[in-house]
């Protein structure tokens, strides 16, 4: 295979993967800046969406102030925005053309139709109902073309760099909800039990999908650790930063015994696999959860740099 | 105020009712289909069939365009249909044809023998852009240049056929005739029940075998084919993508291509990896800067060494444009006569060369009765329709082939057949021409059937998709 074309395919499922977590983004802010008012002002929710996406300063310079109408054309539609779900799949579908040889019909198909109808929605005239419409539809989308990916790919590298770009970006998507909020996850005195706290641990969950699941595995109300527990140790967890580590690994794995050769990056993936293996969340909060999801961040960012050096992306 | 000329051509022989003496034989079986059906069902399979394009990605760019304006060619339901004697004499044409001109390019690159024969003036070959100096004594593998031709063909009369045009460098369109086919079959499965067509998937496969044929000699392993492209925003990529796709090789970009210990190797994630047969479709001028163009940043530096030494195979060969000059074109029955020993089984157009003092008075003083083209024009680019050009265009064109008669020819407008087809007041007969495919390697290969173009526009004989034709699927009959 290519190096552009392991990198092209990396990158398509990355930025398939962001468009998708950023819908859910969008619609747990959503959630919160509808809910009555509770002490400060529900806009500030914005902030912290505007942060987890990783792009609070481009959207400052460009708006200046914090409103639900541009947050979410900036999130959502503004073309200028590279991390905007239009620019996200406009990104996946160069991508995809560029790789056709790669990609199966179905793959193809799906995203050149999501691309399709993305580009016949005109956001000047959509009314403020139909965005929950539109961020399902993403969603949607976006399973959609994983489904076709899981169903008609070959098992050989074609499949293992797409699975590294899909759990890489997931993992530092997860990671970055996380320590956007850490700090309503930590013990405080003053807003324990508030109505406050359940509505931001309910938006981290939501910006996951992992609101319901929560329940059926913790059997028990929202508390702080578990929810932390929950999004990264947990290996039921899809969204975990656990789970998407065995799949990186799992992918790394086949990856070298397909070219018969390890790299690197595999060694950089295992330990931090047995890190979150061998974690627990109460040393995890003793030793500073800021602490350790940064340390994350920066380690899936090395592995990312690592497959692309290993592997000859832009050679 | 502009004043349109009416088209004074002779009435055209149209595929499906001759001169008017009713259904020929071929469509006997799609007439009665056609009168079974509502205009309007056809119109809703059109839409549909769009759709289809439209989600596959089938499109090209037009030079000029952004990205967002990916365009489709126009599908017309309609088939184009060749009965079986038909295609068997266009068949022994093709091949006498392509093997000619792949021995002409053999001897203007080696001993011009039939320049010393005074067959065909020195300064045509030799000052023609065309003309590639560094290939001159470079021995190609099975000394073969051009390994995939597209023939345009276009018929005027029961038994009239003519030969308008070789695409000898990158002909492109047989991935049309490809998609064509697969949707024709899922429309309308029923019509396949009805008519014997023959199959004509066998062409990547084709295609791949004759790649492998002109691969050099390599005792360990199979060779290696990489299909080149420009790149997404070419107009042809979608085809590129596609044939790379149907023969499962590698779609590299020159940036992805590098010239190491004397052979060509493509970048992949394990490191070089030896490129042995590189199906290109960039031009010459792209292929390596070192040799061609040494402005240009693109390409692959040191490829033409590789391939002088007969380590790589580039196909087309470098210089293959040669035989596809249209200066070149007019003396194709002397070239087909020198090589082959016989006369040409399909015919020429009768060519006027500008260059040529008679002919320049003679185009010059009928240029309203005649196709009018720039030497190295193509695409539809660069060319005047005498009949339907208004006076305004005809004085504009004049003047421009006063001021360089060395860069047009001229031909008589032939009244090219028609085919009923789709338009908005229903169905009419437009204008088409015929594009068969041609593959030369250890033998000939053509699959039966090409890519027919059709002019969209009433009485319009210009059938380019950059100037708004459509395509039809073509069907060759069985015995």
């Amino acid at each position: 295979m290519l190096g552009r074309t392991a990198n092209d395919l990396f990158w398509l499922s990355r930025y398939v993967e962001r468009a998708e977590n950023m819908a859910r983004l969008i619609e747990a802010g959503y959630r919160i800046a509808l809910l009555p008012r509770v002490g400060e002002d529900g806009k500030q929710e914005w902030a912290s969406t505007l942060e987890s996406a990783g792009c609070a300063e481009q959207y400052y310079a460009k708006h200046g102030t914090l409103s639900t109408r541009n947050v979410v054309d900036f999130l959502l539609f503004d073309i200028t925005n590279s991390s905007s779900i239009h620019a996200c799949l406009a990104t996946a579908r160069r991508n995809a053309r560029a790789q056709r040889t790669a990609l199966t019909r179905e793959m193809w198909e799906s995203l050149n139709g999501s691309w399709l109808e993305f580009q016949s929605i005109r956001p000047e005239t959509l009314r403020p109902d139909a965005l929950p419409r539109i961020l399902d539809w993403i969603k949607e989308r976006s399973a959609a073309y994983r489904g076709a990916l899981l169903n008609t790919i070959l098992r050989n590298d074609t499949y293992y760099f797409s699975q590294l770009g899909t759990f890489l970006e997931r993992a530092d998507n997860t990671a970055r909800i996380l320590d956007v909020k850490y700090y309503v996850l930590l013990p405080s005195t003053s807003m324990i039990g508030s109505g406050v706290d359940n509505a931001q641990w309910e938006a981290i969950l939501r910006s996951v999908s992992a609101h319901r699941s929560y329940r059926w595995v913790y059997k028990d109300s929202y508390r702080s650790w578990r929810i932390a527990d929950y999004l990264i140790l947990n290996r039921a967890m899809p969204r975990s930063l656990r789970a998407c580590y065995s799949e990186i690994d799992n992918a790394l794995d086949d990856l070298s015994a397909l070219y018969g050769e390890e790299k690197p990056c595999l060694e950089t993936a295992k330990s931090t696999l047995a890190l979150l293996e061998k974690g627990d969340i109460d040393t995890i909060f003793q030793s500073g959860l800021h602490e350790f999801l940064l340390e994350f961040i920066g380690r899936n960012n090395r592995v990312a740099h690592e497959v692309s050096e290993a592997y000859h992306f832009n050679s | 105020m502009e004043q349109i000329r009416v088209a004074e051509l002779k009435p055209a022989f149209d595929e499906m009712n001759g001169f008017g003496q009713g259904v020929r034989e071929p469509y006997a079986a799609v007439a009665e289909w056609l009168k079974s059906l509502r205009v309007e069902d056809l119109r809703k399979k059109s839409a549909e069939a769009e759709l289809l394009f439209r989600r596959t990605g089938i499109t090209f760019a037009v030079y000029g365009d952004t990205e967002a304006a990916e365009r489709l060619i126009p599908f017309d339901m309609i088939p184009r249909i060749i009965a079986a004697a038909e295609w068997r004499r266009m068949t022994a044409g093709i091949e006498q044809r392509v093997k000619a001109l792949n021995a002409f390019m053999y001897d203007i690159y080696h001993r011009q023998e039939i320049i010393k024969a005074g067959r065909i003036p020195a300064e045509l070959v030799i000052q023609n852009s065309a003309f590639v100096p560094e290939m001159i004594g470079v021995e190609p593998a099975l000394g073969i240049y051009s390994h995939i031709i597209g023939i345009d063909i276009v018929r005027t009369g029961e038994n009239e056929f003519y030969v308008l045009e070789d695409n000898t460098r990158t002909p492109s369109g047989v991935s049309y005739m490809l998609e064509n086919r697969e949707t024709m079959m899922h429309m309308f499965p029923n019509l396949f029940a009805e008519n014997r067509v023959a199959p004509i998937e066998t062409y990547p496969d084709n295609l791949r075998k004759t790649l492998e044929s002109v691969a050099p000699e390599r005792l360990d392993d199979d060779p290696v084919i990489a299909v080149l492209t420009p790149g997404l925003y070419n107009s042809a990529y979608f085809e590129h993508a596609f044939l790379a796709d149907q023969m499962g090789v590698e779609l590299v970009e020159a940036p992805d291509l590098v010239v190491e210990d004397g052979v060509l190797n493509m970048k992949t994630t394990q490191g070089l990896c030896r490129v042995d047969v590189l199906y290109r479709r960039v031009d010459d001028a792209f292929l390596d800067p070192l040799t061609f163009n040494p402005e240009s940043v693109l390409g692959v530096p040191g490829l033409f060494d590789v391939y002088r030494a007969g380590n790589v195979t580039i196909v087309n060969a470098p210089g293959a444009g040669i035989a596809d000059d249209k200066a070149i074109y007019s003396y194709i029955p002397e070239i087909i006569e020198f090589y082959m020993g016989r006369p040409p089984i399909l015919k020429n157009v009768p060519t006027y060369n500008c260059r040529k003092a008679d002919a320049l008075k003679y185009v010059l003083e009928n240029m309203a009765d005649l196709v009018v083209k720039e030497v190295h024009g193509s695409g539809g680019y660069g060319m005047l329709v005498g009949p339907t050009a208004t006076k305004e265009e005809i004085e504009a064109f004049r003047a421009r082939v006063k001021a360089k008669p060395d860069n047009y020819i001229a031909q008589p407008t032939l009244s090219l057949s028609t085919c009923p087809t789709l338009v908005e007041d229903g169905i009419a007969p437009r204008h088409l021409d015929l594009r068969p495919f041609v593959l030369i390697g250890d033998e000939v290969r053509l699959v039966p059937g090409g890519l027919t173009r059709v002019a969209l526009r009433k009485g319009s004989l210009v059938v380019n998709s950059s100037q708004g034709g459509g395509t039809k699927d073509t069907w060759v009959l069985q015995d």
